[in-house]
Formats: structure tokens, C-alpha cells, sequence
């Protein structure tokens, strides 16, 4: 708004000002990015279109996707695997985000004593290795040594599901702080103003307190649906590379390590591998384009 | 107010410093190691000749070192061999990198296969078809490291495991049991065991692998008739759906009665762990297994090899060629690496190697004394019973379906009962008949 009512002739016989120090502060970040994620990125997806043949590898354009989408053995798989990462984070999305307000609202509560031991407490599973939770979670699940009699993690009805929430158990720690930050800081003019105008505790959490943190809630899910559909370790620690029984746990993660190193007789296919990769980023991409277009946009937001 | 060009320029000037700085010692760690190879000739001044064996056995270094190598310097006092291994799961990726960059060792453990093949048609090892001592290995022994031709062989064939099952000696001697010979025998040994509430067999179906190796390719060649249905199989003449590989899923699909609650969860070394514990009584076993269970059960073991099925006169085992060794075809001392090499097919060789890895078996015809008395017992199903190997090894899995991975996930399912045992068999046919044309 001001720069438009400033006078034009006052810009044009100024230079812009060369500023150095915005290169210096920026290039460490472009490089190391450039670097790392996006020349890797880029490269894998050329090499997604090219093939071997006769040990020679040769553009072939898109036949790779083409093939993966088309041959039945390969789509199957290959949907199989993006039906059960949506699975996996669907049960993050439905299971972590109320569970991780519950906990923060409890955090947040002023009656609460003992909050710094809660809070670490809680936080603790999300900074411990994905090894160490499979591991422990298997024995607590294991029919010889655990607690439970049914084999949760060798049924293909309950597997997904119960790795999911093994996940969740380990990752609740981040949307809570997150939104714990979002109602501590809430200010208390705000909360007191609401209190005279006669709203009880229920009202000032769903009228006052939920409006802003729901773009926080935007925030979590679309953290977790990136992380979620990358996600890899935890089923390759419980359930191997196959990701048994029958495929039921396999993700794309699994899928992509499978097709890329291969798996024990199996050879790998770097150029497939690069084509399951590509698939898995323009389903990332899509989803976080979707939640920037269609949620973030169109969400109120309110200055504190 | 101008600032000075220091100033100014300070900013600039230091990130420019920290990426050179950043640079600067970036040398690539390998120019170092290289020369170290290739340089010294492998001569260290009085006539000694330095070989190095590349393998993925990082556990059997002491092993190497103390045992085999210094009976090997003794009779070539000139030879000098380092034994050099890998972790098991780098060793393919790390190898063939040391080879394309000429850095690989003069000797290299050979994995079965195609992963050999194609290092072998990449020029990367030595026909050793003409190797004096090569005589004493069978077809069998050889097939896992030979041309899809038969014409050349590429590596000495060195190890084996064979299949079978172990068991608890003090469990059967509580309730009389004897070894099960036929498979009817087998299940009523089992049903006894169950009977007391003990856990008859011990394995589970988590991993899948167990399934399908300790499983279905444990059992599976008295139905085939060992390398006889394996060669079919490749040659087109019998298919997967052929009744005796049903009935191998069949068989398989009765032993969910007698593993332990809940097997569909239950991992490798979780059955290891309730065997070892006494928990329970026969474990479907590969032989590498004998080293571990002596170290941890402090009860007596006892093997028998998979029962016979009804009909069935001659036994067969599952004696699995696992390990070979071979020459690099660009060592600067290829006489002094096929000495050692025609030194690993005496007999003398297949001795020590035996007795120190018990579970893994010389592929020699050479007899040999083992001094473990299990090891000794499966070594001996070699003289009633025919040898052959899994029968997915060899050429049916090159393709897509990966025959293998195939065989695990139905192998567990057959198991655990989400399939039926025809249709997991139809299943495994179709995969073949989508890529190999001798069976379309």
C-alpha cells in the first residue's frame, strides 16, 4: 500500500542497492539444498526415464511409468503399496491429532503439577531410534515373550494397522508440543475477556482456543503426511523388505527399497527404483499442493 | 556515512573463505588406498607373495587366521594371504565397486549364483574349469558357480548347508520317541509331543524366509525327487502346479497345528530363542544353526533329515552349495592365487574348514572326520540320501515374479492358512510362466 502512493520519480533514479551480505547469508542454504536435495532429485527423476537394454542404459521417456502403472504385477503392487501408506496415515491423521490435543490441553491446564516431567515423558518415544520402538513394541506384542495372545503383527487384518499405531506411539510428541506452543500462547486478556462475556471452559476451548489452532492442525498433518509417505524404517525393521504377510504392510518406502536394491535372489533396478521414487514425490507433491490450495488458503487466521 | 570496503566486503569475503576451507581436504579417501594394492607388487622384498581374500564371513575371521591360513603358510612359506571380509549385507555392492575400480582382493569368496555369474561374465573372475583338484567336486557342488551352459566353472565350491531338523533329545527321551523316518511317523511323534503340552515344532512365520527355506525347500525335494524335479522344473518338463509340489504345500500347511501360539508373529530369533530355551521340541533347521544352539541350549541335540513321504524309497537333502571361492582375473599373481585355490580343494582343506564351521560342510568328495558329533550326524545323510539344492536358486529367479520372494510369501501364507496349498502351487506356475519360456 505505501509503496504504491510513493512518488515514482523518487525509485527510478535510484539504483537498487547491491546487498552482499543477503548472498552470504543465502548461498550456504541454496548450496547445501541444491546439493543434496535438488540436483539428487532432478537426477533421479532422468534417470527414471531411461532403461537398460543389452546392458546399455537408454532413454526410453516415460515407458517406466508407463510399465509400473500398466503391467499387472507391478501396479498391483506398486497400488497396493500407495492404498496402505494412505492407510498408515490415515490412522496417524484420525488417531494422533485429537490424542495430541488431548495431551496438550492437558499440559496446558493451569491445575497441572508435575509439567515439565509430563511433557518430557511424552516426548521422550519421538527422540528414541525406530529400531529401539520396533524392537520393544515386538516384544510386547510377541505371542512367546509379550502380553498378547493374538499375533497382531503376523495377521495381514491388523498388521498395517498396528504398525500404524506403533508409529503414532512414537510420534505423539510433535503435534502435542506444537500445540502446546499454539495454547500457551494464547493470551490471557483473550481468555479472561471471553470468561466475562460468560463462556464456560467448553465454549472458550472450541470457540476461542480451537480457531487458533487449527491452522497448527494443518501444519502437523501435512509434516505427517510427507513423513508418513517417505516412512520406511519402522516396517523394514518389524516386517523385513517383503513386508509380510502378503504384502500387507508394504508401503512405498518398501516397495521402492525392493525395486531399487533388489532383495535377496531379486536383482535391483536403479532406473525402476528412480520411477517408484518419482511416483512417491509427485504423490508428496500432490498432497501438499492440495493442502496449501485447498486448506491453507481458505483457513481464517487470526493476529494475536 | 560510506562504510569502508573492509567492511563491506568482510561479509562476502568470509563465506567465500568457509567454502574453501569446506574444501580443501575433500581428497578421496580411495586415491590413498590404491596405490597401497597395487603398488607394492604384493612383494615385500624376500620373495613373499601378498594375496587377499575378499568375503562377506566377518565371522569366521579368527577362524581363517588361526586356523586354515597358518596351515597354508606352512606349506607355502612364499604365500602370504590376508583374509579380508565385508559386512555380509555391503559385500555384493562393495565388491563389485573394489573390482571396477581394480582394488578387489586377489581371492573372492563367491556367492552362489547369478550374483557370481554375472561377476564372472563382467570379466571380473577366472575360468578355473582346468584346476587341478577341480575333480573332486560333483555336479551338484558345481552347479551353483558354472555357466548356465555347463561349459565353465568360475569358483571352487567350499561350503554347504544342509537342511533337516534338530531336536531335544531329553524331550524325546521323556516320552520314548524315536527319530520319525516316514513323514506318517513324523506326525505322530508331533502329536505326541502335543499331547504333553509341549510345542512340537518350533518355527514361526513372521519372517517369511523360514517358511519357505526351513519349510518348503527343507521338505520339498523327497517329493520331487531332488536334483531330478529341480532340473525338470528348469527344463519345462515339470510344472509347480504337478501334484508332488501341492503336496510339499500340503504337508507344510499340517504344520500349523504344531507351532507355537500365535506363529504368525513369531520371529526368527524369537523360535531360535524358544528352542535354545527348551520351550520346545524339533526346530526345522539349517545346519549353521549347530554353532549358535551349542553355545546357548544346555540340553543334548539330536538331527534327523526330513522324513520320507508315503511312497517315497529314496531320501534326498537339501545340501544347499552356499560358499565358493575364486580368483580375481586382474591379480598381479594369478600362479599364486591358483595354488591357493587348488589348495582349498584337498582334503586336508576340507578338514580343517569343517571342523572349525561346524554346520558348513565341504563340498569335496574328500571324507572327512568331523569332530562335532551333529555336524557329523548331518554330514552323514550324505551317504543314504542324494543331494541337491533349492530348486528357486538356479535360473527361476532371474525374472518378475522373483521366484524366491515368491516361495517365502506363499510358503508363509500356506502356513498360516490364508491360502490353500493348490492354489499357492497355481500361483508359483504362473509367476514362472509369465517370464520363463520353458514353462509357458
Amino acid at each position: 500500500m505505501t509503496a504504491s502512493l510513493r512518488p515514482a520519480a523518487s525509485r527510478v533514479g535510484r539504483r537498487p542497492r547491491f546487498r552482499p551480505h543477503l548472498w552470504v547469508f543465502l548461498a550456504p542454504a541454496v548450496l547445501i539444498y541444491t546439493v543434496f536435495m535438488v540436483y539428487p532429485l532432478l537426477d533421479s527423476m532422468r534417470l527414471s526415464m531411461f532403461a537398460p537394454r543389452d546392458g546399455v542404459r537408454v532413454f526410453v521417456g516415460l515407458e517406466n511409468f508407463v510399465h509400473l502403472l500398466t503391467d499387472d504385477l507391478l501396479s498391483d503392487r506398486f497400488w497396493n503399496a500407495v492404498w496402505n501408506n494412505l492407510i498408515f496415515f490415515g490412522v496417524h491423521f484420525v488417531v494422533q491429532n485429537p490424542i495430541g490435543l488431548l495431551l496438550a490441553a492437558l499440559l496446558s491446564a493451569p491445575v497441572l503439577r508435575g509439567r515439565a516431567t509430563y511433557r518430557t515423558l511424552l516426548f521422550i518415544p519421538t527422540t528414541l531410534s525406530v529400531v529401539i520402538v520396533g524392537f520393544i513394541w515386538q516384544l510386547i506384542l510377541s505371542p512367546a515373550w509379550g502380553l498378547v495372545e493374538t499375533p497382531l503383527l503376523g495377521q495381514s487384518s491388523t498388521a498395517l494397522l498396528t504398525l500404524s499405531l506403533m508409529s503414532v506411539w512414537q510420534y505423539i510428541g510433535i503435534p502435542m508440543i506444537l500445540f502446546y506452543a499454539v495454547l500457551i500462547g494464547i493470551p490471557d486478556e483473550l481468555l479472561e475477556a471471553s470468561r466475562v462475556d460468560g463462556a464456560n471452559g467448553w465454549q472458550i476451548f472450541w470457540r476461542v482456543k480451537f480457531p487458533l489452532i487449527l491452522p497448527t492442525i494443518g501444519i502437523v498433518s501435512v509434516i505427517t503426511y510427507v513423513a508418513n509417505m517417505n516412512a520406511f524404517d519402522l516396517i523394514y525393521t518389524v516386517k523385513g523388505a517383503l513386508a509380510g504377510p502378503d504384502f500387507a504392510t508394504d508401503i512405498m518406502g518398501t516397495l521402492f527399497y525392493r525395486t531399487f536394491f533388489g532383495f535377496q535372489l531379486q536383482r535391483g533396478s536403479s532406473t525402476m527404483g528412480a520411477t517408484v521414487a518419482t511416483m512417491m514425490f509427485l504423490l508428496i507433491l500432490a498432497g501438499v499442493l492440495f493442502y496449501f490450495y485447498g486448506w491453507q488458503r481458505r483457513i481464517e487466521r487470526y493476529q494475536l | 556515512m560510506p562504510k569502508p570496503l573492509l567492511r563491506r566486503a568482510a561479509a562476502p569475503l568470509v563465506g567465500v573463505l568457509l567454502i574453501i576451507s569446506g574444501c580443501g581436504e575433500s581428497e578421496d579417501p580411495r586415491d590413498g588406498a590404491a596405490p597401497a594394492d597395487n603398488g607394492d607388487n604384493g612383494d615385500t622384498g624376500n620373495g613373499e607373495v601378498q594375496l587377499v581374500i575378499e568375503s562377506w564371513r566377518n565371522d569366521d575371521l579368527g577362524i581363517w587366521e588361526d586356523v586354515i591360513l597358518p596351515a597354508f603358510h606352512e606349506q607355502h612359506p612364499n604365500i602370504q594371504v590376508t583374509f579380508q571380509p565385508s559386512a555380509p549385507d555391503e559385500y555384493n555392492a562393495a565388491l563389485e565397486a573394489k573390482l571396477a575400480g581394480g582394488t578387489a582382493g586377489d581371492l573372492i569368496t563367491c556367492r552362489p549364483f547369478d550374483v557370481a555369474l554375472q561377476l564372472y561374465e563382467a570379466g571380473h573372475l577366472t575360468a578355473l574349469t582346468d584346476l587341478p583338484g577341480m575333480d573332486a567336486f560333483d555336479d551338484v557342488a558345481r552347479s551353483a558357480w558354472i555357466t548356465d551352459d555347463g561349459s565353465d566353472v568360475f569358483c571352487v565350491p567350499m561350503a554347504s548347508v544342509i537342511h533337516g531338523f534338530l531336536y531335544n533329545t531329553e524331550v524325546f527321551d521323556e516320552l520314548g520317541l524315536e527319530e520319525p523316518a516316514t513323514e506318517e511317523d513324523f506326525h505322530e511323534v508331533l502329536d505326541q509331543i502335543a499331547a504333553e503340552d509341549i510345542t512340537p515344532l518350533v518355527m514361526g512365520t513372521a519372517d517369511q524366509w523360514e517358511a519357505a527355506t526351513m519349510g518348503f525347500q527343507n521338505i520339498g525335494p523327497n517329493y520331487w525327487n531332488g536334483e531330478q524335479g529341480r532340473q525338470a522344473l528348469i527344463e519345462g518338463e515339470q510344472r509347480f502346479d504337478d501334484d508332488a509340489y501341492v503336496s510339499v504345500f500340503d504337508e507344510l500347511a499340517s504344520w500349523a497345528d504344531y507351532l507355537p501360539n500365535g506363529y504368525e508373529a513369531i520371529t526368527y530369533p524369537d523360535s531360535q530363542n524358544l528352542f535354545t530355551l527348551g520351550q520346545g521340541a524339533i526346530f526345522p533347521a539349517g545346519s549353521w544353526e549347530i554353532a549358535l544352539f551349542r553355545e546357548q541350549a544346555d540340553f543334548e541335540m539330536g538331527a534327523f533329515p526330513p522324513p520320507l513321504p508315503e511312497g517315497q524309497g529314496q531320501c534326498y537333502i537339501s545340501d544347499h552349495t552356499d560358499i565358493g571361492i575364486g580368483m580375481n582375473a586382474d591379480t598381479d599373481h594369478p600362479e599364486e592365487a591358483r595354488t591357493f585355490l587348488e589348495w582349498t580343494t584337498t582334503a586336508e582343506f576340507a578338514e580343517l574348514y569343517a571342523n572349525s564351521l561346524p554346520g558348513f560342510f565341504p563340498l569335496s568328495d574328500h571324507s572327512v572326520e568331523l569332530d562335532d558329533p551333529l555336524a557329523q550326524e548331518f554330514l552323514d545323510w550324505r551317504d543314504d540320501c542324494e543331494s541337491t539344492i533349492r530348486n528357486s536358486y538356479q535360473i527361476l529367479s532371474r525374472g518378475e515374479p522373483n521366484l524366491e520372494n515368491e516361495l517365502w510369501d506363499l510358503s508363509a501364507q500356506v502356513i498360516n492358512g490364508t491360502i490353500e496349498p493348490r492354489a499357492a502351487a497355481e500361483r508359483a506356475q504362473e509367476g514362472l510362466e509369465r517370464w520363463y519360456e520353458p514353462q509357458q
